[in-house]
């Protein structure tokens, strides 16, 4: 493998800016890896090689002619979640339905990476529309986790958290609606940042269930995710869930300080208690000592509405999906089922022959939940237990100043083994789903292993704190080793 | 929670979803499931409790009313399964 693949994005950009590494050379180092070890991993399901040359080619030459304001990504290899829009490039959110389809227009996020002189280097392969906990969803094929090639990367932005591990990109973006970034980064063993609701556009993210979702950054370390952050964050008048204050969301400097003295860090009981793997359990006990052995005052709090926020959440996402799906139809873009004699029998077979499973099962449950007659048993109950779970993160963080949590209950679980089931794949989720109904920022960040496996440790904060999120977990990073580990991949 | 498959097939032709005959089963068996652990919120007073549609304080978010460059028709158009005379071609829906 090559050198150039190991080095952070911040290290990268510094280097390209020196004239010590060209574009093309980072981006033929980072091309050359995926070939290596893509046929195993399947993290991409667009490499856009041709492109990241080209653009690498104009950075070397714009670097050549006055070198000046080339940004803070300049030669940086991206990889993106294929559920943000690139124009001119296939964007199919792991569906079938929107195979081939080539969006006429950037996301905010990407004309920012692009106006910061990022390179993309492909589209991830995810869970169809961003539903699902193990990128087995995917219309096309499943993900596998660098770290163990019989078990999922997690999901659903599971293809960008194994192109990070497995070295195939420098940094990526995901979009996390119930934990989507900070579940396959945990047992991917990188970190992954849960932006505050409204701190990213989501204008150019297709929509799964719009009052949780949210773009977020992926990376080997902290530094390197708060500077993709910084790229990314700030208000959209294009996005009307743009948060105004988005721009003043502090920057994150990391520094040679690691004393947390001052941070109060809460641990919440309700997620130490039963269905939390001994392993997982013991990691992340120790991460938090070790929070305190940094000079943090650690101490226990209570959140006892979010053990019902699993069943508050599937309601309220497959409520949102159910409506936001009603867009594919076969009329305006993506698949249409041939044969048809009437519209309706149009609509049917399309979306019948263009969704996975999964998808349509979340489609079922949210027009179930928003059905006459079940509105206020099911979808207007659930927005009132979202604001029970709302109440306890604000009564936690009137003690506290960050919250300390496992970011999921088990490590990555084997490729097959919860297909069948899906409510046991959504317990999946169980740690990161009431950071979404909150809109609260959060972060995994490596904490350790099991067998094998990374065990990652959840961060939470209040809304725009993801600078003292970015310091806690900064601290941490270097005050041990864990995130240091890579994945035991051949190539 | 138990759920038939009658009401399977009402939800799916609401939702515009065509669904096989295992897939209605399979459903069936599912959607029960489901909605038999979410009815653990039934079990939570939320009298008085206003609902939370969207966490940020925001409303009425409002641009001046100026024309502003929109997606050309072709293309608008161009990523269609079918188009004709300038518009989105679909199977008809009136009868003869």
């Amino acid at each position: 493998m090559s050198a150039t693949t190991r080095l952070s994005a911040a290290r990268l950009n510094r280097l390209f800016l020196a004239g010590e590494l060209s574009a093309t050379e980072i981006v033929d180092a980072f091309l050359s890896r995926i070939g290596q070890v893509e046929p195993q991993v399947r993290a991409f399901i667009t490499v856009t090689a041709a492109e990241a040359r080209e653009r690498a080619q104009r950075l070397d030459s714009r670097r050549k002619a006055d070198g000046r304001d080339l940004g803070p990504l300049a030669g940086v290899p991206v990889a993106v979640k294929d559920n943000i829009v690139t124009q001119g490039i296939p964007t199919t959110c792991g569906s079938r339905i929107l195979e081939g389809f080539v969006p006429p227009y950037d996301a905010t996020v990407i004309s920012r990476l692009q106006g910061a002189g990022a390179i993309l280097i492909g589209k991830t392969n995810m869970d169809e529309f961003a539903m699902g906990s193990s990128t087995e969803n995917s219309g096309f094929f499943p993900t596998r986790n660098p770290w163990d090639l019989e078990r999922v990367p997690g999901g659903s932005s599971g293809g960008s958290a194994a192109a990070v591990a497995a070295d195939e990109c420098a940094v990526a973006l995901g979009s996390d609606t119930g934990g989507s970034i900070r579940q396959p980064a945990a047992f991917c063993g990188v970190v992954g940042l849960k932006p505050t609701y409204g701190a990213v556009s989501r204008f150019g993210l297709v929509a799964f269930a719009s009052s949780l979702d949210q773009i977020g950054p992926i990376a080997h370390d902290v530094a390197d995710a708060a500077l993709l952050f910084s790229v990314i964050a700030g208000h959209d008048r294009r996005d009307s869930t743009s948060a105004p204050n988005a721009d003043r969301v502090a920057q994150f400097q990391p520094g040679p300080d690691t004393s947390l003295a001052g941070v109060r860090v809460g641990v919440p009981r309700e997620f130490f208690a039963a269905g939390l793997d001994d392993g997982v359990r013991r990691a992340v006990e120790a991460a938090i000592q070790h929070l305190g052995s940094l000079g943090a005052e650690v101490r226990e709090v209570s959140l006892p509405h979010v053990e019902y926020a699993l069943d508050a959440y599937y309601v309220i996402a497959p409520a949102e999906a159910s409506s936001n799906l009603a867009r594919y139809d076969g009329v305006r873009y993506g698949y249409r089922s041939p044969g048809a004699e009437s519209l309706l029998d149009m609509y049917l077979r399309t979306r019948r022959d263009g969704f996975g499973p999964e998808v349509k099962r979340r489609i079922m449950i949210g027009t179930y939940a928003l059905s006459a007659g079940y509105y206020d048993a099911y979808y207007k109950k659930a927005q009132q237990v979202r604001t029970l779970v709302v109440r306890d993160f604000q009564q936690a963080f009137a003690e506290v100043d960050v919250l300390a949590t496992p970011t999921t209950p088990t490590p990555a679980f084997r490729i097959g083994e919860k297909t069948d089931d899906p409510l046991a794949m959504y317990l999946a989720d169980v740690y990161t789903i009431p950071v979404n109904l909150a809109g609260l920022p959060a972060l995994s960040l490596p904490c350790g292993r099991v067998d094998g496996l990374p065990v990652g440790l959840q961060l939470i904060g209040r809304h725009f704190e993801e600078p003292l999120l970015f310091r806690v977990a900064h601290a941490f990073e270097k005050t041990t080793t864990h995130g240091q580990a890579r994945p035991p991949l051949d190539g | 929670m138990a759920i038939s498959r009658e009401e399977v097939e009402h939800v799916a032709r609401l939702a515009r979803l065509g669904l096989s005959e295992e897939e209605k089963d399979r459903f069936t068996v599912q959607l029960g499931r489901i909605l038999e652990h979410v009815a653990a919120l039934q079990r939570l007073d939320t009298e008085g409790v206003p609902p939370t549609f969207h966490v940020l304080p925001l409303q009425n978010v409002l641009r001046a009313d100026e024309v502003l460059p929109s997606l050309p028709r072709e293309e608008a158009l161009a990523r269609a399964p079918e188009t004709g005379e300038g518009t989105f071609r679909v199977p008809k829906i009136t009868e003869g």
